[in-house]
């Protein structure tokens, strides 16, 4: 091997890892706040991808419609919940969020699929669609399941994720799809050469994860997130709604999700089904971070998206094999290393 | 005066287990009220019942309103609030953090001066503002879980075990503290072991034994009376020579 080959495939690792550190860290905090293990995250990305490309090329995405008939269903549920103490401001309130905003996001989508926008206008609109969709899914699935097991939120959400792939691949059919890329320029740094899209990801990503750690260290939402995360007694005590952090939590992780794909789909061909074993790398760092180590989980995704690079340069046929198999090593060591955790007490 | 919350006919069950048996009381605005008993005698259960943390069979009405339909995060807003037995602090947050936390559904202007507030009944706790909360020492923490209920602005605080586990000198501040809040217009409903430091400060008892109700009168007279002198008062003072 020569330092060509090796820069290059640090590099690509760390693009990748980069994407699977932001998709980890939107699992451990979805799981912190609601304890739902986000199985549906790679449909996030699939989602954000597709809907991006289609967007792009003129075509009306299936999710924008699909936000709108999610965001009814959650509506009517929010109804349904209020009937006895029907207030004005309330119904208004659930009324913008789940129908008139994704109303108004496929309005524009309709409009701007004709238009041939730019990029950045595309990027908005998907990543607006599938944060819609993510907000109305913790509405109808999540949220009345609140009170029951780890286990039982689990399953639903391998149920959400069958649910949505199937959706995907009715919406965008079984061909693959690539996006326009976000930036054109490259730059060439000794041997190395930096494509534009390969920056935007980097930018985007550290953007995005400066964000975040501005918005849980200073601003009150992100604390009472936090909180959550901490004590979920503790918080409902000080008059934090469990719903209003899920909701945030949703929000986030399928922005992050969309986020994610709009990123990748530029470099890669991606499936309607394709989402899903970048949703499971993005897993591999959250596990690798305990599921509750926020930092620890971007350094093994670096690591996952790195180790991916390498196994795919000498072993192609086992990249997968090997980079899911990083799991077993690392949860024997956790299990040597922390002593035995009493059951989850709820 | 006028009743603040008052809990008529109230079951708690575990399952099959009543732990909580047709209690029914009252507590009126700027009054202190205890509910003392032995370890196990339901006041903890009874306490959460009436935050909503499980479910109560009974009515509990807070300020005239019903609150069967009141979610935990509701009954915070009509000015209620419980300091849990475990405290229940965000243990990886620093202390201003619990704090603005504690004024999380109130305005800027409300939390600043909450933190004044809070500030000056616990100087400790302004030292330690930037310290993790679970680093804290056990009368830090009960300071911190008072103050930070306190930072919610609420027409009633019940208390639940304040004592527990703190050494005497602290457990006295706390007390001080609960007097204080009621010249504030605090009402509190506390639940203490400790029975003899708690009927010197509230002005009405209840004493609770196996999930009910067996006395109630002026904490004067539940002080006196000789059934409580023996099972309780005794006890305690026996355990705090």
């Amino acid at each position: 091997m020569n330092t060509t080959i090796l820069l290059f495939l640090l590099q690509d690792g760390i693009t990748n890892g980069a994407i699977y550190a932001l998709l980890g860290l939107a699992l451990v905090l979805v799981f912190a706040v609601t304890r739902v293990i986000l199985i549906p995250q790679g449909e996030f990305v699939t989602y954000g991808a597709l809907t991006y490309a289609s967007l792009a090329a003129g075509r009306m995405p299936g999710t924008a419609k699909l936000a709108v008939v999610i965001g009814l269903a959650a509506f009517a549920f929010d109804l349904y919940a209020m009937r006895k103490t029907l207030h004005a401001p309330k119904i208004v309130r659930t009324f913008g969020l789940n129908v008139a905003f994704p109303v108004v996001v496929l309005l524009a989508s309709m409009w701007a699929a004709d238009q041939r926008m730019p990029a950045g206008v595309s990027l908005v609109l998907s990543l607006l669609i599938v944060a819609s969709i993510g907000l109305s899914l913790y509405r109808i699935v999540f949220q009345p399941l609140a009170h029951t097991s780890v286990l039982v939120l689990l399953i639903a959400s391998v149920g959400v994720h069958l649910a949505l792939q199937g959706l995907g691949l009715l919406f965008f059919g079984a061909e693959g799809q690539r996006g326009p890329t976000l930036l054109n320029a490259t730059a060439t740094l000794g041997s190395l050469r930096f494509t534009g899209q390969g920056m935007a990801v980097y930018g985007i990503t550290i953007a995005f994860i400066i964000g975040l750690w501005l918005f849980f260290g200073l601003t009150l939402y992100g604390k009472a997130l936090r909180a959550t995360a901490v004590n979920r007694l503790g918080a409902r005590l000080v008059g934090i709604r469990t719903t209003l952090s899920g909701q945030i939590a949703f929000l986030l992780a399928s922005t992050i999700g969309a986020l994610s794909g709009i990123l990748i789909v530029p470099i890669t061909t991606l499936y309607y089904d394709t989402g899903f074993l970048i949703g499971l790398k993005g897993f591999i760092a959250a596990i690798i971070g305990g599921l509750i180590s926020y930092p620890l989980t971007a350094v093994a995704a670096i690591v996952v998206g790195i180790v991916e690079a390498f196994s795919s340069f000498y072993a192609s046929n086992f990249k997968e094999v090997i980079v899911f198999t990083l799991l077993i090593p690392v949860l024997l060591l956790r299990s040597l290393a922390a002593p035995a955790v009493e059951e989850e007490k709820d | 005066m006028s009743t603040l919350l008052e809990v008529a006919d109230a079951h708690v069950s575990y399952g099959k287990v009543e732990a909580v048996r047709s209690v029914s009381l009252t507590v009126a605005e700027n009054e202190i009220v205890t509910i003392i008993g032995a370890n196990g005698a339901g006041k903890t259960t009874l306490l959460s019942a009436i935050m909503g943390v499980f479910p109560l069979k009974g009515r509990v009405s807070f300020l005239g309103e019903d609150m069967a339909r009141l979610e935990i995060e509701d009954r915070v807003a009509r000015g209620l609030c419980l300091v849990p037995e475990h405290r229940e602090l965000f243990a990886t947050m620093n202390v201003e953090d619990n704090l603005q936390l504690g004024a999380f559904r109130m305005s800027k202007a409300h939390a600043a001066r909450g933190f004044e507030h809070v500030y000056t009944l616990f100087p400790k706790l302004k030292e330690r503002r930037k310290q993790l909360a679970g680093t804290l020492s056990g009368g830090e923490q009960q300071m911190l879980a008072m103050g930070r209920a306190l930072m919610g602005a609420p027409k009633m605080l019940m208390l639940d075990e304040p004592s527990l586990g703190l050494a005497p000198i602290i457990v006295a501040g706390i007390f001080e503290i609960v007097a204080k809040l009621r010249e504030e217009g605090v009402s509190v409903l506390l639940v203490e072991q400790n029975a003899k430091a708690a009927l010197k400060v509230a002005d009405r008892a209840y004493v609770m034994e196996l999930g009910e109700f067996v006395l109630n009168g002026k904490a004067s007279e539940i002080a006196t009376d000789q059934r409580v002198a023996a099972s309780y008062l005794g006890f305690a003072e026996a355990a705090a020579s």
